[in-house]
């Protein structure tokens, strides 16, 4: 938060609209969110010239009022109305916290405007002790038709700032804020007044200080003896309500009123509560603090202290120790005024839970400049406004490195990297208005970056931003890379998962998407291959504590989510990736199937069941360029059906599972498939060729053969497969069944055979003899029976 | 005998006239002109007459067999014609009856944003890359410019699975930096890299732990701010139509010098002002700006030669936005009820 007021201190905005303004600011590229004014349009002081009792009321008065350029009617309640008192007027139009005023009739009475008490304007609160003060009465000595604004002292302007990191460090306090306006609005800003009249006393030979560890490049120290608290003078004590701060009293006050204009945090000891020495080290892990709140802090090695070489007596940049706090009978003072490590400072102000303006500062890195400046400015107003006296000289340990950041830049470097045509005139009208040294010979310019712009590196895209930022981004004109012309690729697996996304869409799956993190439970199930799972460190929940090896009980989720909803068919997929200690990546992909396929309710649906899916399993192989190289094993796994599942082999090898959700997890028929596209885009697939069909006629044959039940056709296939050679080019079950004229524990599969020569009509005997190797090779090898006709 | 073959063409005439059924009308053929018919009977007595009458005869029988072999014909048309016509009436159908439901396959909705990105993106000759979803610190953050201890990484933002060496990645621009090392420096780079992302933030109805961004990444030699904001409006008018305008403001990201937040101007209102744009008539979509020499250089690519520009911008919002979806949980719920009416085209 930004007070307009306290910026005009140090930069002249005579002119400025704030809304404008704060447009213009916004557009340089420092987002102002919001526009808080105090201020209220039409609201004037007027003199009641006439005041007669209301016609049809006991207590409202109407008044004639005079507010300078008219006479205007108005009714008012208030008791105190009287002629000849001077008062203030909201006009019609004005716009109150609690309204706007309206013309219109009380009692039918005209009134043009209200009559106002301070807490209607929010300038007191709305105490019952103030309604009874009626309204607020006016000055003798006041100009009737001044505009009662600035008679109430209110005309402040708030800014509500939410700017990028790299900005947060010089544009959340006011000079620097001044700064950026400056640059924008092409005016110089002033500093304010630090000077002292220091007392013969040096701050020397009161302390003395030590810094032992890396983490502090900067401390400084001065002094202010008898310093009378007491409470702060109007302008601090408003200026630091507006942005949202408690006045606590004249000291306390000083020390956030000087880090609201520089930046800079101070600390203020009381100086009788130390000795003679400051000593700032890292601590000592499980050191204990009680602190200004008066909580206990145990600190680690991460942390900085500030000893007085006996007692700690402050977290480094975090918050102050009980035992050296200011208090209502503080006479000296010991000010600090240092940068410690950013790093360390966000580190422990997170550990101990203690973000303050102060720590957040300090997180943000500070300026070395104003690490002095503020000091000074500190004392001053010590000495100004609590009758301090400042003691002579400082206490500094620097250690900063004070090179300056210096960057030489050419014009066309600039251009080429906008895409603009910017003259070096103008490059060098925006470096004046920013504020930046620079020296100028033809189009180079040879710049030093000032040391509050810490955001700003020494190289030609900085340089850049800030100009092009001044410069306006509304001046970019659109043009297209000058680049060769190709069209570009899907890298890696990615073609392969489109492909399939693709053709399970098709094939009429839905796509789902979910959560790589699960939980406990979920993680559990499915993990068929038994990888060891990655537990996540540290997780937000422990339904999000665990990667998952398997996409199934995201998608048994889903299913839930769905079925809950009276969804009743239930056909899903995802493709994702999946995890194991090794880190290493499989993409998998998951399809679930529940319900009908074909839907139709009155005329019978087709329902999903292995077979189906197996079939969208097979089509999509098939389409992948994978025919013959697949195939299915009956597996038990885990959490599946044992009598309904399979292995899925991709060259004999397995890559996934198909079949039935367990119906102890699921009683409703849940159908899955999981593969993993890893192991399918390391394969490579044959070139696609036209294969031209054979022209001799195609011989189909039938046969059946009674086995044992447990058979899997797959077994005998594979039989007829090798018996038939390769004359036989089809084999098809056609008819499966078990009962009445079988023996217990057999079944019949029939299977359509189709022979086909490709360079000859085969003859009959041809095929016999084929045929009969084939219910030979079966009946000795399957312990089969050919079935009778 | 010319009065007997009249009679007999009059008869069967009038008897094809009457009949129905293809069974009669073939055994009235038979009975008139088969070999053993009454007009073939007619023939056979020819003999009788004389030579002058014979000719005159003969050319009477065998005009009169034509007429009635017509008849015949006609009336068997007439016949099959009205069975097929039965037939055909017996097989209608009530077309009002509900159709079987084919199923539907719908895409989530992120991958449908994301494939029409991809698409114009690929005809620009970028391509589409993707890399480890668990990835190194070096390639999240450390070579982005975002050193260790800088704020941007602090804990609470990214999860890591290893302290300050692997974690869940929080952009997808680390596949950038590993495509950048991969050229080496030497060639061009032009590609996007769509893909999940995650961040410590609980669900709610606009934040999720689990996310997905599309960032891009060109790397030439001569590429400037201006070819960025080219490159913002084709795509901005691909996904939210040829009237939508973009603009730039000034921002900040570690990886890129200049920065900018892209904003379009309001598809709703056409910049007058609505809720979507909340009266501002723009909404910001995108994050972008050009490479910050410093990521340049950690990729082996010379500043002073190359430049480049990045952008990024989060598909669920795209997604929201483009759909009017109010809730990002509704990416990951798959609720089939909504979905499905996904499964279709748009111009």
């Amino acid at each position: 938060m930004v007070s307009l007021n306290w910026v005009k201190d140090y930069i002249d905005l005579t002119g400025e609209e704030p809304k404008a303004l704060a447009e213009k600011v916004t557009k340089a590229g420092i987002n102002i969110e919001k526009v808080e004014s105090d201020y209220i349009d039409k609201l004037i002081i007027g003199k009641i010239i006439e005041c007669e009792a209301h016609p049809n009321s006991d207590h409202l008065h109407l008044c004639k009022v005079d507010v300078g350029n008219e006479i205007l009617k108005i009714v008012c309640g208030a008791p105190n109305a009287r002629k000849d008192l001077k008062v203030i007027v909201a006009m019609v139009g004005a716009k109150l916290p609690d309204g706007e005023i309206k013309a219109g009739k009380i009692r039918g009475e005209e009134s043009n405007g209200m009559l106002c008490a301070l807490y209607e304007l929010g300038v007191e609160p709305k105490t019952e002790e103030n309604y009874d003060k009626g309204i607020h009465e006016v000055e003798e000595e006041i100009q009737v038709g001044m505009d009662a604004n600035l008679y109430l002292g209110k005309s402040d302007t708030l800014y509500d700032l939410d700017i990028h990191k790299h900005r947060n460090n010089d544009c959340y306090y006011h000079i620097g804020f001044a700064y950026e306006i400056g640059s924008i609005i092409n005016k110089p800003v002033t500093l304010p007044e630090d000077t002292t009249s220091p007392i013969n006393e040096n701050v020397k030979d009161n302390i003395t200080v030590e810094v032992e560890t890396e983490k502090c490049p900067l401390y400084v120290a001065k002094m202010v003896k008898n310093v009378k608290i007491g409470e702060s003078p109007k302008f601090i004590k408003e200026r630091l309500q507006a942005v949202g701060m408690r006045s606590i009293n004249n000291v306390v006050d000083i020390s956030n009123y000087v880090m609201l204009e520089y930046g800079q945090p101070l600390h203020f000891f009381d100086k009788e509560k130390l000795g003679n020495k400051i000593v700032v080290r890292d601590a000592k892990d499980n050191e204990e603090i009680i602190t200004l709140d008066e909580e206990k802090r145990v600190l680690s090695s991460n942390d900085i202290v500030i000893t007085d070489g006996e007692k700690s007596v402050a977290i480094a940049g975090v918050m102050g120790g009980k035992n050296s706090d200011v208090d209502e009978n503080t006479k000296n003072i010991l000010i600090e005024s240092a940068i410690f490590d950013s790093t360390s400072i966000r580190y422990t102000a997170a550990k101990l839970d203690l973000r303050s303006e102060a720590s957040i500062r300090f997180g943000k890195g500070l300026n070395f400049e104003y690490t002095y400046k503020a000091i000074d400015r500190a004392c001053h107003l010590l000495e100004k406004y609590a009758g301090g006296e400042v003691l002579t000289g400082e206490v500094a340990i620097d250690k900063i490195d004070k090179t300056p950041k210096k960057v030489i830049v050419k014009k066309e470097q600039i251009n080429k990297l906008l895409g603009l045509e910017i003259s070096a005139d103008d490059m060098e009208k925006e470096l004046k208005r920013i504020d930046f040294e620079y020296k100028r010979e033809g189009e180079t310019f040879d710049i030093t970056i000032p040391n509050r712009r810490l955001d700003v590196d020494p190289n030609v895209n900085d340089i850049a931003e800030e100009i092009a930022r001044l410069y306006g981004y509304h001046n970019l004109v659109s043009t297209m890379p000058k680049v060769e012309t190709k069209r570009g690729i899907y890298v890696g697996d990615i073609k392969l998962r489109k492909e399939i996304s693709k053709r399970l869409r098709t094939l009429g799956l839905n796509e789902c998407k979910t959560y790589t993190l699960t939980s406990p439970e979920m993680a559990k199930t499915f993990n068929y291959e038994q990888r060891e799972k990655i537990n996540l460190p540290n997780p937000m929940g422990i339904d999000k504590s665990i990667f998952r090896t398997s996409l199934i009980p995201s998608l048994l989720n889903i299913y839930n989510y769905n079925k809950a909803r009276k969804v009743k068919d239930v056909l899903l997929y995802e493709i994702a990736k999946t995890y194991q200690a090794s880190y290493e990546e499989d993409t998998k992909v998951c399809m679930l199937l529940k319900g009908n396929y074909l839907l139709n309710d009155w005329k019978g649906s087709s329902k999903i069941d292995f077979y189906l899916v197996k079939g969208l399993v097979e089509n999509l192989f098939d389409y992948l360029g994978l025919k013959g190289r697949y195939s299915f094993e009956k597996a038990e796994v885990e959490d599946m059906h044992p009598g309904m599942t399979a292995k899925i082999l991709l060259d004999r090898k397995p890559i996934g599972i198909i079949g039935r959700v367990h119906p102890s997890n699921y009683k409703d028929e849940i159908f899955i498939a999981e593969f993993s596209l890893t192991r399918i885009y390391e394969k490579s697939i044959k070139l696609l060729k036209y294969k031209e069909v054979s022209k001799y006629p195609e011989i189909e044959k039938d046969l059946a053969f009674i086995v044992d039940k447990n058979v899997q056709s797959a077994e005998i296939e594979n039989i007829i497969k090798r018996s038939g050679g390769r004359l036989l080019t089809k084999i098809n079950a056609f008819d499966v069944y078990e009962g009445d004229n079988l023996e217990q524990g057999k079944k019949s599969i029939c299977y359509n055979l189709t022979f086909q020569d490709e360079t000859k009509t085969l003859t009959d005997n041809e095929v016999m003899e084929v045929f009969n190797k084939i219910i030979q090779m079966v009946e000795k090898n399957m312990d089969a029976k050919l079935r009778d006709k | 005998m010319k009065d007997k073959i009249e009679n007999i063409k009059r008869s069967v005439l009038e008897k094809v006239k009457k009949i129905e059924d293809i069974k009669t009308l073939s055994d009235l053929k038979v009975k008139y002109l088969g070999k053993k018919g009454e007009l073939t009977a007619v023939l056979k007595e020819m003999g009788k007459l004389s030579n002058e009458e014979r000719p005159i005869i003969g050319g009477l029988v065998n005009e009169v067999k034509t007429v009635i072999e017509d008849a015949i014909k006609e009336k068997e048309n007439e016949i099959k014609n009205k069975e097929l016509q039965e037939k055909l009436s017996r097989e209608s159908i009530d077309i009002t009856l509900p159709a079987t439901q084919i199923p539907t396959g719908a895409p989530n909705i992120l991958e449908k944003v994301i494939e029409e990105v991809e698409e114009v993106f690929m005809s620009m000759g970028y391509d589409v890359v993707d890399g480890p979803e668990l990835e190194e610190d070096k390639y999240n953050f450390e070579l982005l410019n975002i050193p260790k201890g800088h704020p941007a990484r602090d804990a609470q933002d990214t999860f890591y699975i290893e302290d300050e060496k692997v974690l869940l990645r929080s952009q997808t621009s680390p596949v950038q930096i590993r495509v950048m090392l991969e050229n080496k420096g030497e060639k061009p780079v032009r590609m996007i890299c769509p893909g999940k992302t995650y961040r410590r933030d609980s669900d709610d109805a606009t934040h999720s732990h689990q996310f997905m961004q599309i960032e891009g990444l060109l790397v030439d030699k001569d590429v400037s701010l201006c070819d960025l904001k080219g490159t913002c409006d084709v795509i901005a008018k691909k996904l939210f139509g040829e009237d939508c305008k973009t603009r730039f403001r000034p921002s900040y990201y570690q990886f890129t010098e200049p920065s900018v937040e892209m904003d379009i101007s309001c598809f709703n209102c056409k910049g007058s002002g609505c809720s979507i744009c909340k009266n501002t008539g723009w909404i910001t979509v995108s994050g972008a700006g050009m490479v910050h020499p410093n990521v340049l250089r950690n990729c082996n690519y010379d500043p002073e030669k190359w430049s480049g520009f990045a952008f990024g911008f989060g598909a669920e919002r795209m997604a929201m936005l483009k759909y009017g979806i109010n809730d990002i949980r509704a990416f990951y719920q798959t609720d089939l009820r909504e979905l499905k009416r996904f499964d279709r085209r748009e111009d």
